[in-house]
């Protein structure tokens, strides 16, 4: 089992830890779950995520190695900028979703924990024949996050910079108590709010600072349930469920982050797909049936070929499912062939066997509501 | 001592059910320990009345924000009501989880056999202490 510099602070919080990727991290704190995402949407929450890898890359080749091991145009990015982009594989499915931020002379890459080794190895080798150093500061550097409307009042206590004038998907350097902290206005949530890199070292004073900070605010440290539930209903893809090596990227919707006009790995691959049109797509459902739909549960639709007498046949399956706490309703995503896409086709989720009637909606179930516009 | 509270007139099956017997019916529900490991409750999906439950087999299902539960039953019997208050407020199983029955049933007449195979209160504290760790 693997921990996070914040190990004790969570148990002495009362969090219920559990094993996410190999690290012990609290599921959920004492309040629990529902109170934790209600709290990230009406007013903050901070949430460890230090179980996320950090690479740093630099070096002469940094650019164009980075224009070629992931699908965003890096060129559109000014000093400081942060941008969400992919990892491909050359058949256009999907390494790791990440987040890239342009620094001085270097660049951080924020990717998921489960694939923090299987991401280093890769990127370790697509960078041969590239004159670029990697360097893995996972160990070193904690990543938390603080998400929801009144995260900037709380970081603004203890920032040294104005953060009103920090734009979404822009990175501020902060000093705090004497040490550097990157706040990158981002986040899993859909909500306003910051990832944070700070030194390790620091991560259980800085921690308290920001609770101490908030409390008065509403401020609630989260667990991993409520990380998901509000990443679930902003339609946020997670790694291993939307996004895997066997869901390519057009499948999962992710067309909006490739840049086609530059050469990048999986790039052939992918163009063929959206050539030719994807076979598959992820959508989002709701259930008309009351049923939590879950991941892994199987989607079915009435034979069409055959008539409706050969009951349901199998087709795809839940990618996601929950009952939303912000809208109160029993929503999903599932990955369908993709001729059942299309809003208002209807399908049945087997929940625990027992067919159950869904229907396709718009996506995201959450509107994201980020404060500041992001740069143009 | 335990930091979970229990119900003295009931009977309890070691997956955390509560039975307890008013007038000669079975009355269902889960413990407040299973309550407190399931965490919030968004759904509880219940026995049609009419059905046939039967003791160790699943009956309904508990679905919290990260997962679905079986509830076990503890008797045998056929469901005579379910508690329709769960359809709009299941949070009221995290508030008050031994008022909060699930279904009510005629039991079998395997009843006094089913109700001996499960634990006393007394019994049950003392599982409660052994599942915690």
């Amino acid at each position: 089992m693997l921990y996070t510099p914040l190990y004790e602070t969570h148990l002495a919080l009362g969090g219920r830890m559990v094993e996410f990727a190999g690290y012990a991290l609290p599921v959920q704190y004492p309040t629990g779950p529902l109170a934790e995402h209600n709290a990230v949407r009406s007013a903050a929450g901070l949430f460890d995520i230090d179980h996320m890898g950090q690479f740093e890359i630099s070096g002469p080749d940094a650019e164009r190695f980075l224009q070629w091991v992931q699908v965003y145009d890096i060129d559109q990015m000014a000093a400081l900028d942060a941008h969400y982009s992919l990892l491909l594989y050359a058949d256009g499915t999907v390494v790791d979703d990440i987040f890239l931020y342009k620094l001085n002379a270097r660049w951080l890459m924020a990717v998921n924990a489960a694939n923090r080794a299987k991401d280093w190895a890769w990127l370790q080798a697509q960078s041969a024949g590239f004159a670029v150093q990697l360097v893995d500061r996972s160990d070193e550097l904690c990543m938390l996050a603080l998400q929801g409307p009144l995260a900037e009042r709380i970081l603004q206590r203890l920032a040294d910079k104005d953060l009103s004038q920090v734009a979404a998907r822009t990175a501020v350097e902060l000093t705090i108590d004497g040490y550097p902290v990157l706040a990158g206005r981002t986040g899993y949530t859909g909500e306003d709010g910051f990832e944070l890199y700070l030194p390790a070292a620091q991560a259980a004073a800085f921690w308290e600072r920001l609770l101490t900070a908030g409390a008065a605010d509403g401020l609630l440290p989260c667990g991993l349930a409520a990380r998901d539930s509000l990443r679930f209903e902003a339609c946020m893809p997670l790694y291993g469920h939307e996004l895997s090596a066997a869901i390519n990227a057009l499948e999962a919707r992710m067309g909006w982050t490739v840049s086609w006009h530059k050469p990048f790995v999986g790039r052939e691959a992918l163009l063929k797909v959206k050539l030719e049109q994807p076979q598959r797509l992820l959508v989002g459902f709701e259930m008309l049936d009351k049923a939590v739909a879950r991941e892994h549960y199987p989607v079915a639709v009435d034979g069409p070929e055959n008539g409706p007498e050969t009951g349901p046949q199998v087709v795809g399956s839940v990618t996601s499912g929950m009952k939303s706490p912000t809208l109160d309703r029993f929503l999903g995503m599932a990955l369908l062939p993709a001729a059942y896409s299309a809003i208002g086709s209807e399908f049945s989720v087997l929940v625990r066997g027992q067919p159950k009637r869904a229907r396709v909606v718009k996506r995201p179930f959450y509107k994201p509501r980020y404060k500041t516009p992001p740069p143009a | 001592m335990s930091q979970f509270k229990i119900d003295k007139s009931a009977r309890y099956a070691k997956t955390h059910e509560w039975v307890r017997m008013e007038e000669g019916v079975a009355v269902v529900g889960i413990s407040d320990y299973a309550q407190d490991s399931l965490s919030d409750v968004v759904f509880v999906d219940l026995p049609a009345v009419g059905e046939t439950v039967t003791a160790g087999k699943a009956s309904a299902t508990v679905e919290s924000v990260k997962a679905a539960e079986d509830v076990l039953a503890p008797v045998s019997g056929e469901v005579l009501e379910v508690n329709s208050a769960l359809e709009n407020t299941p949070e009221i199983v995290n508030e008050r989880p031994f008022e909060t029955w699930f279904y009510r049933v005629r039991p079998s007449a395997d009843l006094d056999a089913e109700l001996a195979a499960l634990l006393d209160p007394e019994a049950y504290l003392k599982h409660m202490d052994e599942s915690a760790h």
